[in-house]
């Protein structure tokens, strides 16, 4: 019996091969999703207190100063919510008015940001725009549009940006930046209002430095003003 | 196979109302995507009545329905050919067929005639949950999971009392999973990156996995129904394959998981798993090439020109759009440029057709060549231009697509940093629109191999050479 049939034509070596390779990898995907889980836990009032930085951070920066800075450290840009310190950490201390309030409760910011939330869901937004780069490509991305140029422009003449974006946002087709205009979807004053908190919101959430460059490029945007 | 007087299983009769239904909703997905193909070059087209984000979920909607309709099919045709024995619970099937179609029309109809509804939680519940490729209301993945038990119950039932081939095994464990990911996708959170975080788990899951595994059984049986190739041989690349797919796929994940506020740890997961998944795609396609040449060897005649031709198709798009197209943008360093442009939809363009679209094709020819009872399917002139305009349409338009891309990556990304007016000027680039213009011309041209597809699928067995149908008849009566 020295003809034994070699392993590598044997049904029976890939079978077990392709049981034990799924089951390794997917025991591995469940290790890593809790461990992810821990890390993109939604940020509260206590991290803010502590100035603890978390992916996702507590609903209460809207009460905040937001922006996107490089990090030496890191090697690209991340969110600097509330000032930053001399080490380029955030300092959670520089305030910033949201609808004319900067003193939101934990209640109040998070029911902002659920009902921001669900009526991004309700008017389809991901199916022109793109979140957190995923959705559709028809329409701009949203990940950073709280902290984008064009808005600290329009918003001049709003009194500030938030009341620039929910104005548009309760009827997009009036203030049409581009050809390619936004429908006018129904959105009531208090949905605009909380779709701008969760923008807001969704403009500190620490990306890994996406988008690259988010308008701070020497030569290109800014240079050319 | 009994001449003209066909006996079909019952499953394979369910089988055949699947891919009706199919290859309607294909139509479907072909016209909303003309449709938001036209409103990115006339922004005024249809505004206000049909916009794009309405367009354009119908669109993806339909393209992910058909192909699970088709997969399905798929199963419920082969399934009693494998396990020699009638499919089990065929009436509550038939059912289940029945309440799923209803439930795709009335989800169909909210999506064009209401459309989006408040910010509550019951828009979520009866209209939309406005999350991409599942935007479906809950209430209609509920009906859907009980459908899919219903298809998980005949599927096991049937293959564990019958015959069970390597094939069914591998379809079982596979189907198994497909059904259970969907659960993934039935929460609503605040947190928008874990919602993404799971949304994946459907999607890439779905996509790169659990799909991939199905069409390499499928793909099997279609080389032994065709070729007449060697089942153990089939068999034991179809086990190579999986371990190859889920080895990749599974981690591979990690890919989509760089920029939605994950840990950054998923960075050189996603990189080298997203790097092994064109493997297992060049294996298919070097095995379906090399059956191919060894069959013809023994002098074997192809038993349906059409399917084989399709499952051909199928090797080539899969490779280059799923693999290479994918490759393309998959390493973060890349990715953090591509990421949310036209890069994407390049490739899932030319993935989505090239993986899934062809086979499914290849086994509705299957049934259709089944259904007649002929033993030789030959290829019809209307078929080639099907194929051939199909084919050069969705690859040109991949390339179409992939020049806007690279204007938008260079100009948005690179130049302007990513802002709104940068997004702006890309799109307003010559170099954009003129990728976006070849995009509808090709997206026509494949509209138009479709009426050729359907008319073939209608009509392509009446037009078979005259001696098959003999050589059939004889065998009959003998």
């Amino acid at each position: 019996m020295e003809n034994k049939p070699s392993v590598w034509t044997s049904n029976r070596f890939w079978r077990r091969s392709a049981t034990w390779v799924t089951g390794v990898s997917a025991v591995l995907l469940i290790l890593l999703t809790v461990d992810s889980m821990s890390q993109m836990q939604m940020g509260t009032a206590k991290d803010i207190q502590n100035k603890v930085d978390k992916r996702i951070p507590s609903p209460l920066v809207i009460n905040y100063k937001i922006d996107y800075q490089l990090s030496p450290k890191r090697g690209h840009e991340v969110p600097i919510i509330g000032g930053m310190d001399a080490n380029g950490k955030s300092k959670y201390e520089e305030k910033e008015k949201f609808f004319g309030r900067d003193d939101y409760t934990e209640e109040e910011a998070r029911a902002l940001i659920h009902k921001g939330k669900l009526t991004i869901q309700a008017k389809n937004c991901m199916d022109c725009h793109t979140l957190l780069g995923n959705g559709a490509y028809y329409a701009p991305d949203l990940t950073k549009a709280w902290l984008d140029p064009a808005w600290n422009v329009i918003g001049q003449g709003y009194g500030g940006k938030e009341y620039a974006m929910a104005a548009f946002l309760q009827n997009p087709p009036a203030m049409a930046m581009h050809e390619r205009k936004m429908p006018n979807l129904g959105i009531t004053k208090d949905e605009a209002k909380a779709v701008v908190a969760y923008l807001k919101f969704m403009s500190a959430i620490d990306t890994n430095g996406f988008p690259r460059n988010f308008g701070k490029i020497k030569g290109a945007v800014n240079a050319r003003k | 196979m009994q001449g003209n007087s066909v006996q079909l299983y019952e499953g394979q009769k369910l089988a055949l109302k699947y891919f009706t239904v199919a290859i309607v909703l294909f139509g479907a997905q072909l016209l909303f995507g003309l449709i938001a193909a036209i409103q990115f070059l006339y922004p005024d087209f249809l505004f206000n009545t049909l916009d794009f984000s309405i367009a354009r979920m119908v669109h993806i909607n339909a393209l992910v329905v058909w192909l699970l309709y088709a997969m399905i099919g798929a199963v419920y045709w082969l399934l009693p050919d494998e396990a020699g024995k009638e499919v089990v619970g065929v009436k509550l099937g038939n059912l289940a067929f029945y309440v799923l179609t209803a439930a795709v029309a009335v989800v169909v109809l909210v999506y064009l005639f209401i459309q989006v509804g408040p910010g509550t939680e019951m828009t979520t519940w009866l209209i939309t949950e406005g999350r991409e490729y599942i935007e479906a209301p809950r209430w209609a993945d509920i009906g859907i999971v009980v459908v899919v038990l219903i298809f998980l119950y005949n599927v096991y039932a049937t293959a564990l009392t019958g015959k069970r081939s390597g094939i069914l095994t591998v379809l079982m464990a596979d189907l198994v999973a497909l059904a259970g990911l969907y659960l993934a996708g039935m929460f609503y959170t605040d947190n928008i990156a874990v919602d993404q975080y799971w949304w994946w788990w459907v999607v890439h899951l779905w996509v790169e996995a659990t799909w991939e595994v199905y069409v390499a059984a499928v793909g099997g049986y279609i080389l032994i129904k065709t070729l007449n190739a060697n089942r153990k041989v089939v068999e034991m690349w179809l086990w190579i394959e999986v371990a190859m797919m889920f080895g990749s796929g599974i981690l591979g994940l990690g890919h989509h998981y760089f920029w939605i506020g994950t840990p950054e740890y998923w960075w050189e997961i996603g990189a080298l798993f997203s790097a092994l998944e064109p493997v297992p795609l060049v294996g298919l396609f070097v095995h379906v090439l090399y059956d191919w040449g060894k069959e013809r060897g023994k002098g074997n005649t192809i038993k349906n020109v059409p399917a084989f031709a399709w499952l051909t198709v199928e090797t080539f798009g899969n490779f280059l759009g799923a693999g290479v197209w994918g490759f393309m943008h998959t390493l973060p360093q890349i990715n953090l440029y591509t990421h949310g442009t036209q890069w994407p939809a390049a490739h899932g363009h030319l993935a989505f057709f090239g993986a899934y679209v062809a086979i499914m094709i290849a086994a509705i020819y299957l049934a259709v060549q089944g259904k007649a009872g002929l033993k030789e399917l030959k290829m019809t002139k209307a078929g080639w231009w099907a194929i051939a305009l199909i084919t050069v349409g969705v690859l040109f338009m991949t390339v179409a697509l992939t020049l806007s891309a690279y204007v938008q990556t260079m100009v948005e990304r690179g130049m302007y940093g990513a802002t709104w007016e940068g997004y702006f000027v890309a799109q307003a680039n010559q170099w954009f629109v003129q990728g976006l213009g070849w995009r509808l011309a090709t997206g026509i041209m494949v509209i138009v191999g479709y009426v050729f597809l359907v008319y073939d699928l209608l009509t392509c067995t009446k037009k078979q050479p005259v001696e098959v149908s003999q050589v059939e008849t004889a065998a009959a009566t003998a």
